[in-house]
């Protein structure tokens, strides 16, 4: 028999309290050597689409909002096109990152990222999917990132026809990747643990 | 910023990535490391293929990047001095689970300073600020997957876990490679640390093995002489399927 011969993955580390020093160094004050905090900005004035902001907590089992958390979101622009050279159906909005980074809230543990509302893109069987927003999540005590999605309320029709929301076996849980509305600000609070666990992804 | 100014050419098709072992990985739930008690899922997570979501993700490219992001000596010091310590390079490859090299990832680095010290407000380690060391660097591995970075070795440190928990030396490392679902985060090692084995953190990984894959050897034929020792640290990113009919199979 012939042995398959793979490379196992690095095992992932949890990034710790201060994933700031290497991630968002600008942010905790730390300044003079990066100029920015890289995906600190998403959008510029030229960006085409429906300028959203999304805001949040992520909770651990208590419900204490996390304080140290940091997030990254990957998402298609406003035409459904990824700013990434593995996007081979378009070029993408050159005035759109589609990814972004942001620590929460020292004292708050509120995330907050300025960005446009996404268009859909298909899934590999060719239906449609709901517009929607990749999330990953690290902090202090979480041994691999945590990745979800964020989806739209206004998207009702296309939320129940979206084929990954589709394989939710426990539709109550479906409702804990749907952001909250209020005019172009959406809320989207994620949970760790408990009785509103958001569903986190395998991918 | 733009990012697709800076971008190169792939040089993976797009397909999806091999499916990650998640018992290779750290369990979510490790009730060692304590704080991974109230922090982890409980409930199973979901799964599906990926999809152009998970498949695409940010390249960056090496214009981005400032002349000392991978000197961590220099990086933070004033001008003439630098950072104190045990001066040494850390390099290595970036190879995917074909052991194919992954050009253009971004490999950003955090550390301690040579007391055990971190710049950060949240850290209140009674060991001393090194005025000139900042703790953060960044490199882009070059076409063959190859990157090096110059540091000090960061010092142990003990941390409020159980009553007498110390970190091994360690740096912290975030990495991408072609597509959002191979983003990771982790921390290397030092071969012949004591604490490696004790450390709750190191032990949320259960396979020695998979512990040995972080732990960085000595490396005495890239040591500068009478300057710095060097570290070979390589990772793994997940492997792609390439996509049969939809593209041309680069390499086959």
């Amino acid at each position: 028999m012939t042995k398959l011969e793979y490379l196992k993955e690095s095992p992932s580390q949890t990034a710790g309290p201060y994933v700031h020093i290497g991630c968002t160094p600008n942010f905790i004050g730390n300044m003079g050597i990066f100029k920015e905090d890289l995906g600190a900005r998403m959008v510029n004035e030229q960006t085409n689409g429906q300028r959203i902001t999304i805001k949040g907590r992520v909770f651990d089992g208590t419900g204490t909002p996390l304080k140290d958390a940091m997030l990254e979101i990957w998402q298609a622009d406003s035409e459904g096109l990824f700013n990434s050279p593995s996007e081979t159906r378009g070029d993408a909005d050159p005035n759109f990152t589609g990814w972004g980074r942001q620590p929460v809230n020292l004292e708050t543990g509120e995330f907050c990222f300025e960005t446009v509302k996404p268009g859909s893109v298909p899934f590999p069987d060719g239906r449609v999917q709901a517009p929607h927003i990749n999330f990953w999540i690290v902090a202090r005590g979480i041994n691999i990132g945590l990745n979800t999605r964020m989806y739209f309320p206004e998207e009702e029709e296309a939320n129940a026809a979206d084929p990954v929301l589709g394989r939710i076996e426990h539709r109550v849980r479906v409702p804990t990747l749907i952001a909250k509305q209020s005019g172009d600000t959406y809320t989207f609070d994620i949970y760790i643990q408990g009785e509103n666990e958001t569903v986190f992804f395998d991918i | 910023m733009r990012q697709g100014s800076e971008m190169s050419k792939p040089t993976t098709n797009a397909g999806p990535f091999f499916p990650r072992d998640r018992n290779w990985h750290p369990q979510a739930l490790s009730p060692n490391y304590k704080t991974s008690v109230l922090r982890s899922p409980q409930k199973a997570l979901l799964s599906f293929g990926n999809t152009i979501s998970e498949t695409t993700g940010p390249v960056f490219g090496q214009n981005m990047l400032g002349e000392l992001d991978h000197d961590l000596v220099l990086n933070y010091a004033k001008p003439g001095e630098s950072a104190l310590g045990e001066r040494i390079i850390v390099h290595g490859h970036v190879l995917d689970e074909e052991a194919k090299p992954v050009p253009n990832a971004l490999v950003e680095v955090w550390q301690a300073n040579a007391g055990g010290r971190y710049r950060h407000k949240k850290d209140g380690y009674l060991a001393p600020l090194d005025p000139n060391f900042g703790g953060c660097g960044r490199v882009i591995t070059d076409e063959n997957g190859y990157y090096a970075f110059r540091t000090i070795r960061p010092g142990p440190y003990p941390w409020p876990n159980g009553v007498n928990d110390w970190r091994p030396s360690h740096i912290h490392f975030s990495l991408f490679g072609s597509g959002f679902a191979q983003r990771l985060i982790t921390q290397m090692y030092f071969e012949g640390d004591p604490h490696i084995p004790m450390c709750p953190i190191v032990r949320t990984i259960n396979d020695p093995e998979a512990i040995e894959m972080l732990v960085a050897k000595l490396d005495m034929n890239h040591t500068v002489p009478m300057d710095a020792r060097a570290y070979r640290f390589d990772m793994v990113l997940r492997g792609r399927r390439s996509t049969m009919f939809e593209n041309r199979m680069e390499g086959n």
